[in-house]
């Protein structure tokens, strides 16, 4: 249909894009994580397994690994959690206002993560909203030190900003069910707490799958909620990422731990790439 | 069985299973069904007939739960229908498209209705089995639906609904989504389990012919209200309104004007025992035909227009001396041509009553 010259022109410009700005990068980032910075602080071309051993062995980065691993689950947790209950309100149980109330869950999208963390700060802190509210009401005596400059910071700011990231696969796959499914349910004689367990769930397992992977994966990377907010002990490997990159200058170091963090999430794309084809029913 | 179950209602000496009472449905300010009143025997096959935007589905959607009627009531086996949820009726549904569970294989989806009405697992079993045997279907129970061509989708809904053992089965325009053939075979099967299983059927449709063959009674549906209910043979020869002399089979209307037992339109005349003044008769294509000088019948002159030829038989378009035109259906190829004499018998006129426009 189309020329062959035709389609070499239309497909070249996105290939050399690809190429210069993925694959190259990448593939230097490879490289780097073989070779090694020499104490004077100038890079070694030498081959060597060096970084990912020390990427295994040393309690620093195994820890802030699983850390990060831990508080991503939590944050996919607690997001699913969020977001099922309102896709499924929004999607079965709401006429009116059920625009306003969908733009009222993406609008926080629009807000700069930015904004949105530095939010939590003022609510969290030491004389932020929080603590004073409650010292007010004399629930407690003391401002609770544990609210901020923590994991559970992190958590509860990870889980504000990417449970929309849940919930929009989720809402989208429970509007794709077919209403004359869930009538058929009832005709058959299901109450609505049986036709949700056993047509609804099972329907939505494809969306549920794809917003727990987006709500993961996306707060394992982050850096900016544990750096704003999550203080020494709520340090996440894309901190140590940044901070070899930076102020340590030990580029083959970050580079090895950023493509453990990419095999991780290749693999976890992956798995949730099989699941939703298998839940994947008509 | 089902003749009695007619007979008994006819006289309205026996209880019938399904009475709607003066069922009316408005959605806003527009009226979909107005007054409907019908009832139906146990054990009959009753096909509620119309075009789209008649009400049919409405009204079966009614009966199964899914709509509220604004007004009447609905009553199956001496109990209040239309306050109970879905959930809570002997009322089973195959519907337009099927609806069956993607996620479930042929067997858990006919097991469906069984599981969450508590049956032991056992029972569920033989049961599932005995209706998968029913519709022929037993040996594709491990597949899905994305797996099985749409006849075979439904005979599943069928299962998925008898399985239940409802007093009263509703079918949404079965056969709608199936190819010519398929559908004619279907509708065989369907009327064969139907007096198998012995349970009410109530379909929508707007296929006459369907209608036609498969129903005991015949529910003519129109602009939401009931326009003639009765057997197909009925329906047929002594339709009751011009809408649905014309909508069931093909006819010719003749407006005529009565004076002293005979009716009259231009040169034609025929006795018919109605009261004097302006009066709308039906007749048949099958019930003109070629002069064969039948005592009693009405003989007049025409020319042909034009034919078409129909397989089995011929419909012929012919025009009378007062530019009368009429259709004439006629068993025999090539035989009405040029000008013609015809005939009728005048019992096969039928008074209607002029529908609305």
């Amino acid at each position: 249909m189309f020329s062959r010259a035709y389609k070499t022109w239309v497909t070249l410009p996105p290939l050399v894009w690809v190429a210069a700005f993925l694959v190259l990068p990448y593939a230097l980032m490879f490289a780097y994580s073989f070779w090694s910075v020499s104490a004077a602080g100038s890079l070694r071309h030498t081959w060597n397994f060096a970084n990912y051993g020390q990427l295994l062995g040393r309690e620093v980065y195994r820890q802030t690994l699983l850390r990060s691993a831990w508080i991503a689950a939590r944050v996919m947790l607690f997001a699913v959690l969020l977001s099922y209950p309102l896709a499924y309100l929004l999607s079965f149980h709401t006429r009116k206002g059920k625009d306003l109330l969908y733009q009222l869950v993406i609008i926080p999208l629009w807000v700069s993560y930015l904004v949105r963390a530095y939010a939590w700060k003022t609510i969290l802190g030491t004389d932020g909203v929080l603590n004073t509210s409650l010292q007010y009401l004399h629930i407690t005596t003391h401002p609770l030190h544990f609210l901020l400059y923590s994991p559970f910071a992190v958590v509860l700011t990870l889980t504000h900003i990417y449970t929309p990231f849940a919930f929009l696969p989720v809402y989208a796959a429970m509007e794709h069910i077919p209403r004359n499914l869930i009538e058929a349910s009832h005709d058959l004689g299901a109450s609505a707490l049986q036709t949700f367990w056993r047509v609804i769930v099972p329907l939505s397992m494809p969306g549920v799958v794809a917003g727990a992977t987006f709500a993961f994966v996306l707060s394992f990377g982050d850096f900016l909620a544990p750096l704003l907010l999550g203080g020494p002990s709520g340090v996440m490997i894309s901190n140590i990422v940044v901070s070899l990159f930076g102020a340590a200058y030990n580029w083959p170091l970050g580079a090895a731990i950023s493509f453990c963090m990419l095999a991780l999430v290749i693999a976890l794309l992956w798995l949730s790439e099989r699941l939703e084809k298998r839940w994947a029913w008509s | 069985m089902q003749s009695d179950g007619q007979a008994l209602l006819a006289d309205g000496s026996a209880d019938p299973l399904l009475c709607l009472r003066q069922i009316t449905k408005n959605f806003g300010r527009h009226t979909v069904l107005r007054n409907i009143s019908l009832s139906v025997a146990s054990g009959e096959f009753l096909t509620i007939l119309g075009e789209s935007g008649s009400g049919k589905t409405t009204l079966l959607r009614i009966l199964a739960g899914f709509e509220q009627p604004s007004s009447g009531e609905v009553w199956m086996a001496g109990e209040r229908l239309d306050p109970l949820p879905p959930y809570q009726r002997k009322v089973n549904t195959v519907f337009q498209n099927y609806a069956l569970f993607p996620h479930l294989t042929v067997e858990e989806n006919v097991a469906y209705g069984p599981r969450v009405a508590g049956v032991s697992f056992d029972e569920v079993r033989t049961r599932v089995a005995d209706a998968l045997t029913k519709v022929r279907m037993l040996s594709f129970k491990s597949y899905r639906p994305a797996n099985i061509s749409g006849g075979q989708q439904q005979r599943v809904a069928l299962a998925r609904a008898l399985v239940n053992q409802p007093r009263l089965l509703l079918l949404d325009e079965p056969l709608s989504a199936l190819d010519a053939n398929l559908r004619r075979q279907m509708q065989v099967e369907l009327k064969a389990l139907q007096r198998e299983v012995g349970i009410t059927f109530i379909l929508v449709t707007h296929d006459q012919e369907e209608a036609m063959t498969m129903s005991d009674r015949i529910a003519l549906l129109r602009s939401g209200e009931l326009e003639q209910v009765a057997a197909p043979d009925e329906i047929y020869c002594r339709p009751a309104t011009s809408y649905t002399a014309q909508f069931i089979g093909h006819s010719n209307l003749l407006p005529a004007t009565v004076r002293q037992g005979m009716a009259r339109t231009g040169s034609l005349a025929w006795p018919a025992n109605v009261p004097d003044g302006s009066a709308l008769f039906s007749l048949r294509p099958e019930c003109i035909r070629a002069a064969i000088a039948t005592p009693g019948a009405v003989r007049f002159r025409a020319l042909v227009l034009d034919y078409a030829f129909h397989g089995a038989s011929e419909l012929v378009r012919i025009e009378t001396a007062e530019s009368l035109t009429l259709t004439v259906r006629c068993p025999q190829r090539g035989l009405l041509r040029g000008h013609v004499e015809l005939e009728f018998s005048p019992e096969d006129v039928v008074l209607v009553r002029e529908s609305a426009a």
